[in-house]
Order: structure tokens, then sequence, then C-alpha cells
């Protein structure tokens, strides 16, 4: 166990890992039981990167998303409840019903949203990163993006942007080595750090699934955000339990093996990190039997509370396009 | 009154504004070299924070103005070229349009998209010449499209002031406009059309640098023929004045719309649509619409000129309509 990482810190984030896996496992249940409309990208698996990562940020830092989110936002402190309702289309949801699983946000938490195209928050987050910079405000802004993402323009193009203005901005990379079904060492030379080393940024890889690991690399990364010395690229690998989305598991899919998978599971974070917790006698056993029994808990009342929140009016279904209406405008589908 | 050009009116309009409000910038590709005239001495004026000039990466440009704003700031992005737009158009309709709406608004989009020299110079050929209008209507965009130099000023203030993502069509033909323009800071609304010349026989509908040619053709008409025709400017395209076409329509009951874009699905197409709707028993003609053709802009002068719409159709249109029941 490393010093830099307080011991109150290290339990919680077991207790944090250990919510994002219960929450995205009962969210496979709820697609099933078509309580969340369309489908969800669980998280399963990789909950050391986004704990990791988070647990070296502060409330005013902000984040940018994926479609495999609801780790992110959970690791930056989200309501279990608001996320529930969210998933499940209700007005009480953080997005008022209108975003669901690839947008989940929250302002208020600096959780800038999912996001339902590959790649597309890392020019959003070099931007919230100019703002901090511009204003002299010491905080940081972390872009994550999967393996697939390495091969879309635009996250070049925001490296690039951060690299040349020294954005105090962090792209985390999370190597779960599949762009869906699409093996990484398929369709890329080098490894996304390598990449990332071309554009003059400080850039480190690191075993995503080791929770303090991460955070190390993460506070070293933040340190020099904030200090003014400009980016940092973390390729976390890592690996997702799940299929690609929660509709995979009915389908017959050939591209990984059980064997792979079950090779990747004797790595598991939350197993790993709860050994070296009662190693280091930060936590006993029954410890860590209570934060599971909590969390459980949370997650068993995030789900009745979302149950019984009223879904949204149809005829609002307009609201929220703009911040400022105008007469016809958004137009109605059918003429009043 | 002092005259401006159009050009200079959009320069102001942007010194005016980051003088009065910090938290707007301004980010594109040749800014601070301010070539054409609309950045020039913004730099020098406000700083490397402020205005940013950026690597040829209009995706990442665009995506960066949206965190920008939704981390507190009023970017405005300029396009040096319309079809520029279309590199970054993920991050224009899939992000910056939707976001408010995915958010549930839990934040606002404050962003100004300068479309710079829109529409046909002449001789730039396919990838250099477009309206690129109605797919950022289509998108959710607030769009103006000034053809005065006072506008141009007024709009570009209001754009920038407005919560909402705005995008400001800067049309080539209209840059060199010149005019009245006030030294203070003014705007002009969104979602108000202007009669710019008034009449009682014939509407024209005429958007952006073909508000003058229309006035132009009315002119002569109205020599030649004694025909009277009303030329009504939107000014803005999102949101679009409805009440105010509709109450030109129902006095002249004849319209053709002017228009720059498409034939299939284009500006002049909505229009046409919303006037079948809620002007039809005040119409004693058939709506006519003059606009581009449906192909990529040719190289060719002459097969430009073909593509585009002229003077001589919208004549024509407009005898066609006031003869079909005089």
């Amino acid at each position: 166990m490393s010093n830099i990482l307080p011991p109150q810190l290290a339990r919680k984030m077991y207790s944090d890992m250990f919510r994002i896996r219960q929450f995205d496992t009962k969210v496979v249940e709820l697609v099933d039981d078509d309580l969340i409309p369309g489908s969800c990208h669980e998280y399963c698996g990789q909950e050391a990167v986004a704990v990791g990562i988070c647990g070296a940020l502060s409330d005013k830092d902000i984040l940018t998303s994926t479609h495999r989110g609801h780790g992110h936002t959970l690791a930056k402190g989200g309501d279990v409840g608001k996320m529930f309702a969210e998933l499940f289309g209700r007005s009480a949801g953080y997005n008022r019903g209108r975003g669901g699983s690839m947008h989940i946000a929250d302002f208020a938490r600096g959780i800038f949203g999912a996001n339902g195209i590959v790649g597309a928050g890392t020019p959003i987050a070099c931007g919230a990163a100019h703002k901090f910079k511009a204003a002299g405000e010491p905080y940081v802004a972390v872009s994550f993006f999967g393996d697939g993402a390495i091969n879309q323009g635009v996250v070049h193009e925001a490296m690039n942007l951060a690299a040349i203005w020294r954005l105090p901005v962090i792209f985390v990379c999370e190597n779960n080595l599949y762009a869906m079904t699409t093996p990484l060492r398929d369709v890329t030379i080098l490894e996304p750090h390598e990449r990332a080393n071309a554009y003059g940024m400080a850039t480190t890889k690191v075993d995503g699934m080791n929770v303090g690991a991460v955070f190390e690399v993460a506070l070293s990364a933040v340190e020099r955000a904030r200090s003014g010395a400009g980016p940092t690229f973390i390729q976390c690998d890592t690996y997702r339990y799940f299929g690609h989305y929660s509709g995979e598991r009915h389908m017959k899919t050939t591209y990984r093996t059980q064997e792979e998978i079950e090779k990747w599971k004797e790595r598991d974070p939350l197993d790993f990190w709860a050994e070296r917790l009662i190693g280091a006698s930060i936590c006993s056993a029954q410890d860590i039997e209570r934060m599971k029994r909590e969390v459980d808990e949370q997650i068993a009342e995030g789900v009745e509370y979302a149950r019984q929140c009223p879904s949204p009016s149809p005829q609002d279904a307009l609201e929220y396009m703009y911040a400022v209406n105008y007469p016809y405008t958004p137009a109605q589908g059918a003429e009043q | 009154m002092r005259q401006l050009r159009f050009l200079q009116a959009m320069n102001e309009a942007y010194r005016q504004v980051m003088a009065e409000d910090d938290s707007v910038m301004i980010i594109g590709e040749d800014i601070r070299g301010g070539i054409r005239g609309e950045t020039k001495g913004l730099h020098a004026a406000f700083g490397d924070d402020r205005v940013l000039d950026t690597p040829i990466s209009e995706a990442g440009f665009t995506g960066f103005a949206t965190g920008a704003a939704l981390a507190g700031l009023r970017p405005i992005v300029q396009f040096q070229v319309p079809s520029l737009i279309y590199v970054a158009f993920d991050q224009l309709v899939n992000q910056a349009a939707k976001m408010r709406l995915m958010l549930g608004g839990q934040a606002d989009l404050p962003i100004t998209y300068t479309i710079m020299v829109s529409g046909t110079r002449g001789g730039n050929a396919g990838q250099h010449s477009d309206n690129p209008y109605p797919y950022l209507v289509h998108a959710g965009f607030k769009v103006v499209c000034p053809s005065t130099a006072y506008d141009a000023k007024g709009l570009m203030i209001q754009a920038i002031r407005e919560q909402d993502p705005v995008v400001f069509i800067a049309s080539a033909m209209s840059l060199p406009q010149k005019g009245e323009v006030p030294e203070e800071i003014y705007t002009v609304p969104l979602g108000k059309g202007q009669v710019r010349r008034p009449g009682t026989d014939v509407t024209v509908v005429a958007v952006g640098h073909l508000v003058p040619e229309a006035l132009a053709v009315a002119e002569s008409l109205f020599e030649q023929q004694g025909i009277s025709v009303e030329v009504w400017d939107p000014r803005t395209l999102l949101p679009f004045d409805r009440d105010g076409l509709l109450e030109s329509v129902r006095k002249t009951g004849r319209v053709v719309i002017y228009d720059d874009t498409n034939r299939s699905c284009g500006y002049a197409s909505e229009v046409s649509a919303v006037l079948g709707e809620h002007a039809f028993s005040s119409l004693v003609a058939p709506i006519k619409r003059i606009t581009r053709a449906d192909i990529p802009m040719p190289y060719n002068p002459d097969l430009e000129a073909a593509v585009l719409p002229s003077p001589k159709q919208l004549d024509q249109a407009i005898r066609a309509v006031w003869s079909y029941a005089k």
C-alpha cells in the first residue's frame, strides 16, 4: 500500500468500486425487465480506472465521460437515485429523463456528461480546461475515452490543442482491448500512450485493475496540470466483464474467449483491492462486508426511489431545447 | 450617420461585446491575422486567452468552444469558409445543438458560430460555395442571415448575448455592403423580419445577399410594369418571423421566395410550407420559388450562373404570379 494514499480514501475506493459494480450489475437486470428503455454499456471490470482517477480530483475539477459512463459519474460522486431515475427516464433524473445512460451529467459535480459519440468529449474537456487556465483557477479537466477512440480524428486534434496550449487536461484512455468487437491490436500498430507521446505531452501506462496504481499516476497528472505544466495522457489497461452493451449477452459472440474473460476476472479490481486493504490492516474482512451491505442498501433504495418517480409529461417534450424560446420555436410536429 | 461596411460592422460588434463582457472569446483559424478584416485588432486588444488562433482542426476547436461554454465562457467560433462546418459536423450537430435538451437544461451553450464568405463568390467551385444554413436550421441552431451592415452589427451583438447557440451567416456577397451603422452598442432582435420595400401586389421573400438584388428587380418592375412589389427580409431564419411574413402575404396574396439554397429541402421549401399551411386562403396565385439548383457549384462561370438564382428568374416569377390573378 502506497504511503501517498490515505487509509480513509483507500477504504472509500473499495466502497466506490463496489457501488459501480453493483449499480451496473443491477442495470443489466433492469434492462431485461424493461424498466430501462434502450440499452446500457456496463462498466463492470473497469471500476479501478474511474475510482482511481476521480480519487485524485476535487469537486470543482470536471470530467467528460463516454457511452460506458456510469462508473465515471458514480466515482465523481453522482447520486445513485438520480442516476437510476435518469435511466428510467423520469423527471427526477439528472437530465430530467431527456438523456438516459449515454448522456448522464451532473454539472454541480463537474460531470459534463457521458457521450454517445466515441471520442467526442475530448475537445470539450480542453475547452473547459482553457476556461480554468484563462481564469487562473487551479482546476483540471479529465476526459475519459476507450481504446476505440484512439483512432478517432477529433481525439488527436484535442490532444494537440491541449499540448500546444499547455492546458490542464488529463486524457484517460481506458484500454479494455476491444472497440465493440474489434481488437485494438488489429487497428493500431503502436499502443495508445505511444501515439499520444507524439504530441509532446507526458504519457504513462498503468495497470487499470489496480486502483492504487491508477490513483498514483492520476495524482501526479493532476499536480502537473495544476502547476501549469500541461496535459497528461494515461493509458489504463483494463477489461470489461460484460459485452459492449447489455444486449450482447443474448447474442452469440466469438470475439472474446471464455478463457480470456476468466483470466481477467482472476485479476478482479475489487478482490485485488480487498486483499490489499486487509493485508495492510486498513480494513478487516468484516469492514469489507459492512461496506458491501451499505452499498447494496443504497442500490436498493436508489432503484426504489427511481421506480416511484413520475415520468415527464408528454406535453413537455419540447422543453429544454433552448434557454430562450421564440414564437413557433421549437416547432411541434403537428401545427397548432 | 456614419457609414460602415458589413465587415467593419462585424468587427465593431466583436470589439464592443468583447470589451463589455470578459467571458466572450473568439476561436478559429487565422483570427489574429484577420486578413479579411472582421477580426482585425482583436488579438492586440484582448490577448491570447480570448483570441485563439487554432491549428487546422475544425472538429477540435468546435468542441473546444462547447467545453468553454459549458464551463462559463461565451465563445465565438469562426469558420473561414462555409463548407468547413462539415468537418466539424459531429461537434456541431451531435454535441452543441443537442446538448441542452439532452442535459435536461442543466447547462446553457451561449456560442456564436460565424460562417464567413457564405455562398458563392465566383469561381470557387464545389467546396467553397455553399450556403449551409438549411442544415443548421434543421439541426436546431438559431440562425441569422443579415443583409445590411446595420443588421450585421445588431444581429451579431444579439447572437453573442443569446444563451443558446446561434449561427451568424456572413454572406460573401453581403460583405462589401455599406450602410448606416450607429457607433453605440445596439441589438437587432431574433425572429423579427423587415419590410425592405413596401408594396401591394407581390411579396418577395429574399434571404441575405439576395435582398439588394430583389430590391433592384422590384424597382425596375414598378417602373416598367407598375407592379408594386413588397420585399420582405426575414433577417433571422430560426426563429422565423411567421407573423411578419403572413402580414405581408395577406396584403399581396402573391409570393415569390428568392433564396440561394438548394431547391429540395432548402430554406425556400420551409417558407413555402409555412405559407401553404397558414396563408392558403389569402393566396391568389401559386407560390413560386427561385432557388439554387440541386447540384454542387460547378466551376465554370457560365455554369455557375446557370445554377444560382438570378434577378432575371425573379423578374419572370414576379410577372408570372402577378399575371396569374391580376
